[in-house]
């Protein structure tokens, strides 16, 4: 094997996928300079893992990585942002009338009003939220990225839905 | 089905993940209730609004050829030795005087194969004392199999093989070979199989050992090495090898 393999296997491998590696990053570090770094990292730890990747989905893999690398960053340097949330494993049952106020559409949300809404969720409502609607994983996909049951994410997924719209609301951009 | 019984099904039904059943039960509660519905569209609105609003960061080109620079470097890291500054040479020095040492000294007679089998009947004894066998018991590969996710770095296939007679039972973290493995635990009748996987080196050959009683399979497939090790007859053993590694 030449000194050029792996290389070529990492541009195959992950090089196609480090906008959503950075983007996850981002999202769960918080600003760039960080999300750079966790990135970097994660990069490498898969470059020195290739040879334990069977092929299959290289995004979700890469995607866990990603994670681990940014929640171990987080422990270290900012532990108050991964207090583990309870999880509820079935989803709540809401009251009709409770949900009233969220039940508005939602018409042209200003930019950075959805960024805070996102940013000021809890660490682990966020992380599904950006895999589901802005990496488009199927539920199977973040389970495995999350190392959580599919349950647990449906739970993780509705609460967090539930926060954004709340917290719109507050902000006036329900309509 | 009422609204309480919808409500938990909503976020699956936006997301495309419900299956067709429950999928038209909400279609035809969606037809004739106002207040659901209004929830369904507001949902929708919410993930239109996420998706559509340029929100997802991308990976600047500095960071791209920062990447690529680093990975370059630590291929070619072995070439560039001899112009390494000192104290990597006095390392490596190091580093073969250590290697000549533990050579010289290793009890001989002993190859690293043996040793390797010893380790691995040692985990697996190990692993039969109480309370050791499982991290995860499960005999659902879709629950073993994510629950290494993020506690090693590679990916073991886990098999259902209990309609072959070789029932999953769970899955642990062990060390072995200086490395922290996966164990997946299978059942045959009253024996218990360990099968320890991790990345692979090289691609040796299969080989089989008996050994103080326990059969040791050891095999290379796919970039996996796999040691197999159970108190099970060879044959029956080997025949456990071949459906998992296949």
């Amino acid at each position: 094997m030449s000194a050029t393999d792996p290389q070529r296997q990492f541009e195959q491998v992950v090089m196609p996928h480090l906008d959503a590696a950075y983007n996850l990053a981002r999202w769960l570090a918080g600003n760039d300079h960080d999300a750079e770094d966790i990135t970097q990292e994660a990069s490498l730890r898969a470059f020195r893992f290739l040879s334990g990747f069977r092929g299959g989905n290289s995004r979700s893999w890469l995607l866990t990585i990603v994670r681990n690398t940014a929640y171990t960053w987080l422990k270290q340097n900012r532990p108050q942002a991964v207090v583990s949330i309870a999880d509820d494993e079935l989803l709540e049952i809401e009251d009709p009338e409770a949900t009233k106020s969220h039940s508005s559409a939602l018409h042209n949300a200003d930019r950075d009003v959805l960024r805070a809404a996102l940013e000021q969720l809890p660490t682990e409502f966020r992380e599904v939220l950006i895999l589901r609607e802005l990496e488009g994983l199927s539920y199977k996909e973040i389970s495995e990225v999350a190392d959580a049951p599919i349950g647990t994410v449906m739970s993780r997924l509705a609460r967090a839905r539930k926060q954004l719209q709340e917290f719109l609301a507050r902000k006036g951009e329900l309509q | 089905m009422n609204c309480h019984e919808i409500h938990p099904l909503l976020h699956a039904y936006v997301d495309s993940e419900l299956d067709l059943m429950p999928s038209l039960e909400v279609d035809r509660h969606l037809k004739t209730c106002a207040n659901c519905s209004a929830m369904k569209r507001s949902l929708e609105s919410l993930r239109a609004n996420l998706r559509n609003r340029d929100l997802a960061y991308r990976a600047p080109n500095a960071l791209r050829a920062r990447i690529r620079e680093t990975v370059a470097a630590t291929t070619e890291e072995k070439p560039q030795r001899t112009s390494r500054p000192w104290v990597w040479q006095l390392l490596t020095l190091g580093a073969l005087g250590f290697a000549v040492f533990t050579l010289m000294f290793q009890p001989s007679g002993i190859s690293g194969q043996d040793r390797l089998a010893d380790e691995a009947i040692s985990d697996h004894v190990r692993s039969l004392m109480p309370g050791h066998l499982m991290d995860v018991v499960s005999t659902d590969q879709h629950t073993v199999k994510p629950w290494f996710n993020g506690r090693i770095d590679f990916a073991p296939e886990v098999k259902d093989l209990a309609a072959q007679g070789f029932p999953l039972v769970g899955g642990r973290l062990d060390y072995l070979d200086n490395q922290t493995v996966a164990a997946l635990v299978y059942h045959r009748n009253k024996h218990t199989i360990n099968a320890f996987v991790w990345p692979a080196k090289t691609a040796a050959t299969t080989t089989i050992q008996e050994r103080r009683g326990y059969t040791v399979i050891n095999r290379d497939v796919n970039g996996l090495h796999y040691c197999i090790v159970s108190d099970l007859n060879a044959k029956e053993l080997q025949e456990f090898g071949n459906l998992l590694t296949q």
